[in-house]
């Protein structure tokens, strides 16, 4: 129909057609009726043109049908009238042509629709791989397992390779090649790059600046070492905010060359951590040290190792720890001397008194007593004296080839870091840089506040700045292209481990937004376009140059590693005996407080690193180990410092250091030394994208190039406003304030439980006590159950990501959380007991409990929580109705209800990240742990295929999967052999609240601990 | 009942059947409507029209614009049902407990005291509804015969409850309509407009007041008051289910079903006297509502307030002599959580200022009554929220204590219920007798029958 064929412009649809003229037969026979002939007909078009003729038409429907009833956008409106116009279009087509599709006789090789596909490749982090595998959905990656076959995973994984599949996902992404905003093609960049880089061959490549992260992929060091040879003056520089700085000089002190250090906590007993958080996700080699120092904490194995840590900030290694001291950072280089100078090093050391030098001692015998099976481990922000110290300590222990291992730096180029961006800044500021490739790096938001690299990247005048990488973050801002950067998961490369093992990082699925890898690009300006592929394919032929290459490439890329790569250890000799005049520190006086010369530590966030991950919903929505905070950075301080300044958790004050000032809430944090103050770098980032923009405060603007980690001279002033922070905890002790307390965590020390191996059982009411008839679970051919063996468990947090990537588990956003509506599935409680200023800290990851007497089940009104007859607490969303009596009725609060639509089912790329296997939530339903029970049916469905039952260890849940310390044992209880029987037979097994007789089928390992009878006292 | 000697007359001296029924069908026949009915009436709608724009929200978006959360399933909506049902008490206990045990003064009384009921139960039936994550299928609570042939779980209180609170709403629905008819009947034989002759005639039921008539209207009745009996103790025991069925300390109580039909009792009189005084002062109705009623009804809320304290008592007791560390926990944290000040304002309001009752000058004092009566309604209220809140935010793994902070929603949706509640009474008051007209004639003296 002509909607406008009349001489009136107005639309002929009108909402309100009452006002016009009616037409209707009868004056339209009227109106045709006084005219004839040619007119008649002039006058039917007139009338079928007018608007009065366009309406009836139109009214053709009784009054109102082809109205609105409810209020369309403009959006909704016109994605309804593109819809129905492809629609129209399609039936008004002519007849398709006949196109006969063939069945699928012969599947594609190897792929099985809805079975998924696992891929060997390694996640990188400053520098150091984390092996895993990548389980590929019809091609789509959508999970990260560990690497069960590499020796840096052993089947284990950290937080932030887990969380690495939602980053490639991320639909902030940077999506295209733009020029000052702009979007160019890669055509338009090589063009533009074209010039300036024939300019520089006359100079020798002068004016050429690359800063790049830590690289440890042997093929980008090759890439741009030749690249240096092609243009000798140019550059190459590395900056991490996160950097080893202090090790490499340490180690410089120590040996008079860089080496890399590892640790063989297998074979330790005694464990010195001198700030060292090496049980957390960042630190190199962390999956596996977890792993070894967990086998280690078998109490039952009879040879339980100690662990004694100096700290200057709560950590979950201080947690684990036997003995631990907390201490201001610039107090432990002290305090090593200390050690060292008991430990016949020559430190300069000594001269401690009173509790301090008698915990000392004790430790140095416990030291001497395990010669050859201790070991002395610095933290990465200590001075490089104390690495140098630790160096010697191990030497005068005899150590080194039996706990610790020197090898060649897995950095494979390393300098120090502040040192290049130092020169990078200076060289910037006197003109002397033409083109800049930042690769990857963010120092516009991330480097040094005293370096003001982006005044030096705005106001310097360099005439060409390229930044590649993920985000069009703070650095691309300042620069004029910025190229987006492929996701490991989307490119070629290579990576080494913390031991030196090279894996190849293979793609899983072609780039999303067509972005290029640092391998591309390095050989872009080498003057070559050669492919990812190609580039890493032809550098590990040179270096494997036999003719069974491909039988080479193809077990490398099988493995997940190269063969042979691991570094050899080296022997070094120790240069220096001389550590220098000590500083001088009075550990005396407690209360040489002064709140406007306090300490402040940097250190990465726990969860966003140094802030590149700060738009990674999961990783922002991880609980912090020890505050379980979420979405934020507030300041870490005292107990006894809050007292004394009369501030609570969530008041807000104004740090002021160097003349800089920063307001920030704080957080009182049980067991933080006193006079000392602890941030979190990696928040208050300006361009990271939707979950990462605006969350926390940027504490970048405090640190300083010189003191980068520590530094006495904040202070400290209360403002009195208040901000709101989301901790998922709100209460982290096991004390409750009536003064009873309750036997959650249950932990004795070794002596202890020799004594009484059943500390941690308790009577349990009969099982028959119970209203409802009960089910022969013994029947049954499986029975699931689960144990977890607190004294592994080192509060990682590895299962709580892994959960969420395999469940589909939404992100709810920092407000949500503050009202308590996180929905993780799998939560680490953390409880601090005891003294407040020294407590000890414990962890109890809690899944749901699958209790065979669930108190959820009767109370729900529907019956959608039911009981499965291998006793699993099913729940079944579609007939939730969301009365939420269950979870008002679960003793272990495990349950989560989605109050919104928390789901997002709108975003494409969150739409091909997700498990097919597993339900995706909508609003008003419940939801919780289920033991994977995607996981158990597909196993199933394979033992049954094969006429057998589902083996023990088969089976693992994601949780189970992913731990590093194999704190989570889960199989089939029926089987007395299996592992879990086997660990819920042990003596230290409980059931969590067993008296008000649950009957869980999740179970706790009670923690032991070992300290030495002699420093505790 | 033999007559009072000392206390006030259930009905003033020198009334007659005409004036009884001129007085009060005239309130809905001739009496112009005032203004004042116009602006209450206005007032009233306008918060409910609020609560409803809540509800519309709250379906637009979900539960998350409440505050609830883990591990405060249930808030202000589990709240405001309880305290509504409990309101809704009394109007059954008047009509039916106090019918059979023949306490006539309960004549004048009763029938707003049902529609009270009526409204109370509607809003309160509200909320359970609305409080669902999906409320549109609230109706799968219901054992409807479904073609996947899946039924409610009969073990939960939750359906229990729903049978409870439909069965009392369609009873309590009956026995208000059949208490109405020859009232209706009356206004359609008085009635000057054509309309409203045709409709309280079709309400009517082609009432005649034939002997027939009477004979089996008064069966009926008494039958339907013989069910709503068991009811009023039935439905708020059900209620108390839903908490002592669970194993969260503070609501797994034994007590809980005596103590919550006395709660229940308490605040729904005092809901009776917060209507009854206003409106027997507005429409002239002391000769009626006397303070014999007043006395009488402050007389069942001290009992039952004492009943209530005496619950308070036991809870404490039990918190101490259980030994359990996790009941022993939840007195403490009444008494000094953070919402302790809430505890001790129920205190205060449900035991301390009630005993003024025992003053017989305020039992017949219509504005002391009412204000009690208010300090009552919110006790009961906070009495509730104790009961929900402070029971679920401290439960048993202390890592998942968590706080509730009711949202504006939660208040909108809270005030207007109490918007749709006094609409419906300002529209009840207006269009039907308040007063049952024929069961106070049988009052008047001349109703007795002399003995030949």
């Amino acid at each position: 129909m002509k909607m406008t064929s009349s001489n009136h412009n107005s639309p002929s649809i009108d909402v309100c057609p009452s006002k016009k003229n009616k037409l209707d037969l009868e004056t339209a026979r009227a109106h045709l009726a006084e005219t004839q002939g040619p007119e008649y007909w002039r006058s039917l078009e007139e009338l079928a043109g007018s608007p009065e003729f366009q309406e009836m038409l139109h009214r053709e429907f009784p009054k109102g049908a082809s109205e609105w009833l409810d209020s369309v956008s403009r959006r909704g409106f016109l994605k309804l009238m593109g819809a129905s116009l492809a629609m129209a279009g399609m039936t008004a087509c002519t007849k398709q042509p006949l196109e006969p599709i063939v069945p699928y006789v012969r599947q594609p090789e190897e792929v099985i629709p809805g079975r998924p596909m696992f891929y060997a490749s390694a996640f990188t982090l400053s520098g150091y791989a984390s092996p895993i595998l990548v389980e590929s959905q019809l091609y789509r990656p959508t999970k990260i397992e560990g690497n069960e076959q590499h020796p840096a995973s052993l089947g284990g994984t950290d937080i932030f390779a887990q969380a690495s599949i939602l980053g490639m996902y991320d639909p902030d992404r940077s999506q295209t090649i733009t020029y000052l905003g702009d979007v160019r093609t890669w055509g338009d960049f090589l063009n533009a790059i074209h010039g300036p880089l024939i300019a520089q061959k006359s100079v020798q490549g002068a004016g050429i600046r690359i800063l790049t992260q830590t690289v440890s992929s042997p093929t980008l060091a090759d890439q741009l070492r030749s690249l240096l040879k092609i243009y000798p003056q140019a550059k190459w520089h590395v900056y991490e905010p996160i950097n080893r700085d202090n090790v490499l000089e340490g180690a410089k002190l120590a040996f008079g060359q860089p080496v890399e250090t590892q640790y063989k906590l297998e074979n330790a007993d005694v464990i010195l951590s001198l700030d060292a958080d090496f049980l957390y996700a960042g630190f190199p080699g962390f999956t596996r040290y977890v792993r070894d120092f967990a086998k280690r904490r078998d109490p039952d194995a009879g040879n339980m190792n100690r662990l004694y840590a100096v700290e200057s900030t709560m950590s979950s290694t201080g947690a684990k720890a036997d003995h631990r001291l907390p201490l201001p950072a610039t107090q432990i280089e002290t305090l090593a001397r200390a050690l060292a100078s008991q430990l016949s090093v020559a430190s300069g050391g000594g001269g401690l008194q009173g509790k301090m030098a008698e915990h000392l001692a004790g430790v140095a015998r416990d030291l001497q007593a395990h010669r050859g099976s201790s070991v002395v481990i610095a933290g990465d922000h200590q001075p490089p004296v104390v690495h140098a110290l630790a160096h010697a300590m191990n030497q005068a222990l005899g150590n080194v080839g039996r706990t610790v291992v020197y090898t060649d730096p897995v950095d494979a180029n390393p300098i120090n870091q502040t040192e290049s961006l130092k020169d990078l800044v200076a060289d910037m500021r006197s003109g002397k840089v033409d083109l800049l490739i930042i690769m990857g790096v963010n120092p516009v938001y991330d480097s040094p506040a005293d370096l003001a690299f982006a005044d030096a990247l705005k106001n310097s005048e360099i005439p060409l700045r390229v930044h590649a990488g993920l985000y069009q973050d703070e650095t691309a801002e300042l620069c004029h292209w910025h190229i987006n950067e492929a996701h490991y998961l989307e490119a070629w490369g290579d990576t080494r481990a913390y031991d030196g093992t090279v894996s190849i990082v293979q793609p899983l699925i072609a780039p999303l937004y067509g972005g290029k890898s640092f391998y591309e690009l390095a050989a872009l300006v080498a003057g070559s376009e050669a492919t990812g592929h190609e580039i890493v394919q032809a550098y590990w032929q040179k270096q494997h140059p036999g003719s069974d290459f491909d039988a080479f490439w193809r077990r490398s890329l099988h493995n997940g590693w190269i063969e042979g790569t691991a570094f050899e250890p080296k022997q070094v000799k120790p240069t220096t005996s001389n550590f220098s005049a000590p500083r001088h520190t009075d550990f005396s006086d407690p209360r040489n407080t002064d709140q406007k010369n306090l300490e402040i530590n940097f250190r990465r966030d726990p969860s966003i690193y140094d802030g590149r991950f700060a738009n990674n919903g999961w990783l922002q929505e991880l609980p912090k180990p020890m505050t379980k905070m979420t979405w934020d950075s507030p300041v870490l301080i005292a107990p006894a410092l809050a007292e004394r300044m009369s501030l609570k958790s969530e008041d807000v004050v104004e740090l002021e250091l160097n003349g800089k000032k920063l307001t920030a809430p704080v957080w009182v944090q049980a067991g933080h030394p006193d006079n000392s103050v602890t941030v979190f770098l990696g928040y208050g980032r300006r361009r990271a994208g939707r979950a990462g923009t605006g969350a926390g405060f940027d504490m970048y603007s405090l640190r300083n190039s010189a003191t980068p980690w520590s530094v006495t001279g904040v202070a400290i002033r209360k403002t009195g406003a208040t901000y709101r922070l989301a901790s998922t905890q709100g209460y982290q002790s096991m004390e409750t304030p009536d003064g009873g307390s309750r036997p959650l965590v249950r932990s004795a020390s070794l002596e202890e439980y020799h004594k009484e191996p059943n500390f941690a059982r308790e009577e349990e009411p009969p099982a028959a006590l119970t209203l409802y008839p009960g089910y022969d679970y013994k029947k049954e051919p499986y029975a699931w159950g689960m144990a977890i063996d607190m004294n592994a468990c080192v509060g990682c947090n590895n299962c709580i990501v892994a959960c969420q990537s395999e469940n589909n588990i939404a992100v709810v956003g920092k407000e949500q959380v503050v009202r308590g509506r996180h929905m993780h599935w799998l939560r680490v409680d953390t409880y601090y007991q005891g003294d407040r200023a020294n407590p000890r800290g414990h962890f109890q990851p809690v899944p749901c409990m699958h209790c065979e007497n669930a108190p959820c089940e009767v109370v729900c009104p529907v019956g959608a929580t039911v009981h499965s007859t291998e006793g699993l607490n099913d729940m079944v969303y579609n007939r939730c109705v969301g009365t939420r009596y269950c979870s008002n009725n679960c003793p272990y609060k495990v349950r989560r209800f989605n109050f919104l639509l928390f789901q997002d089912w709108e975003t494409t790329q969150y739409k091909m990240m997700r498990n097919p296997d597993v339900t995706v939530r909508s609003r008003g339903v419940m939801e919780k742990c289920t033991y994977c029970v995607q996981r158990i049916n597909e196993h199933r469905i394979d033992a049954e295929r094969e006429d057998r039952k589902i083996g023990d260890g088969e089976l693992q849940t994601a949780c189970q999967q992913s731990c590093p310390a194999n704190a989570i044992i889960f199989g089939n209880i029926n089987n007395p052999n299996s592992k879990v029987s086997k660990l819920k037979a042990n003596a230290r097994n409980y059931s969590l609240l067993a008296d008000l007789n649950t009957r869980p089928r999740t179970t706790y390992l009670g923690e032991i601990r070992n300290p030495n009878p002699e420093v505790e006292r | 009942m033999d007559e009072p000697r000392q206390s006030a007359p259930v009905i003033e001296p020198g009334h007659t059947f005409a004036t009884v029924t001129d007085k009060i069908s005239s309130i809905v026949l001739t009496r112009p409507t005032s203004n004042g009915w116009f602006v209450g009436f206005g007032l009233a709608f306008l918060v409910f029209m609020g609560g409803l724009y809540a509800i519309g929200y709250l379906f637009v978006r979900g539960v998350g614009i409440w505050g609830v959360n883990i591990p405060v399933g249930w808030g202000f909506a589990i709240v405001n049902f309880v305290w509504w049902i409990g309101i809704g008490h009394a109007g059954t206990l008047i009509s039916a407990i106090l019918l059979l045990l023949r306490q006539s003064w309960r004549n004048s009384i009763n029938r707003f005291a049902e529609a009270m009921t009526l409204f109370a139960v509607s809003c309160a039936g509200l909320f359970p509804i609305l409080h669902l994550g999906r409320p549109w299928l609230a109706y799968w609570l219901f054992p409807y015969p479904n073609t996947m042939n899946v039924w409610p779980q009969f073990r939960s209180p939750l359906v229990w409850d729903v049978f409870a609170v439909s069965t009392y709403f369609t009873i309590s629905l009956l026995f208000w309509f059949i208490g109405l008819i020859p009232d209706l009947a009356t206004l359609r034989d008085r009635s000057e407009n054509r309309a409203a002759r045709i409709i309280y005639g079709m309400l009517a039921m082609g009432w005649r007041g034939s002997a027939r008539h009477w004979s089996r209207y008064e069966t009926a009745y008494l039958l339907l008051a013989g069910l709503a009996t068991p009811l009023v103790l039935s439905v708020h025991t059900v209620v108390s289910f839903d908490f002592a069925i669970s194993i969260i300390p503070g609501w797994h109580t034994t007590i809980f079903p005596p103590y919550f039909v006395a709660g229940a009792i308490y605040s729904g009189f005092a809901m009776v006297l917060m209507l009854a005084i206003p409106i027997r002062k507005i429409y002239g109705l002391e000769d009626f509502i006397t303070d014999r009623h007043l006395n009488n009804s402050a007389m069942v809320m001290l009992a039952t307030g004492l009943i209530v304290a005496y619950g308070y008592g036991i809870e404490a007791f039990m918190g101490w002599y259980s030994g359990n560390r996790y009941d022993s926990f939840l007195l403490w944290n009444r008494l000094h959580g953070p919402y302790a000040p809430l505890y001790y304002l129920l205190l205060i309001c449900n035991i301390g200022i009630p005993q003024v009752l025992w003053i017989r000058k305020l039992r017949s004092s219509p504005l002391g009554l009412f204000l009690v009566s208010g300090v009552i309604l919110v006790g009961m209220w906070l009495e509730r929220f104790i009961i929900v809140v402070v029971s679920l935010h401290h439960d048993f793994l202390t890592s998942s204590w968590g706080m509730y902070y009711p949202t504006r929603w939660d208040w909108l949706t809270y005030i207007g219920t109490i918007g749709l509640f006094l609409s419906a009474m300002f529209l009840f008051v207006r269009i039907l007798p308040m007063i049952s007209i024929f069961e106070m004639r049988t009052l008047l003296p001349q109703a007795e029958v002399k003995p030949e």
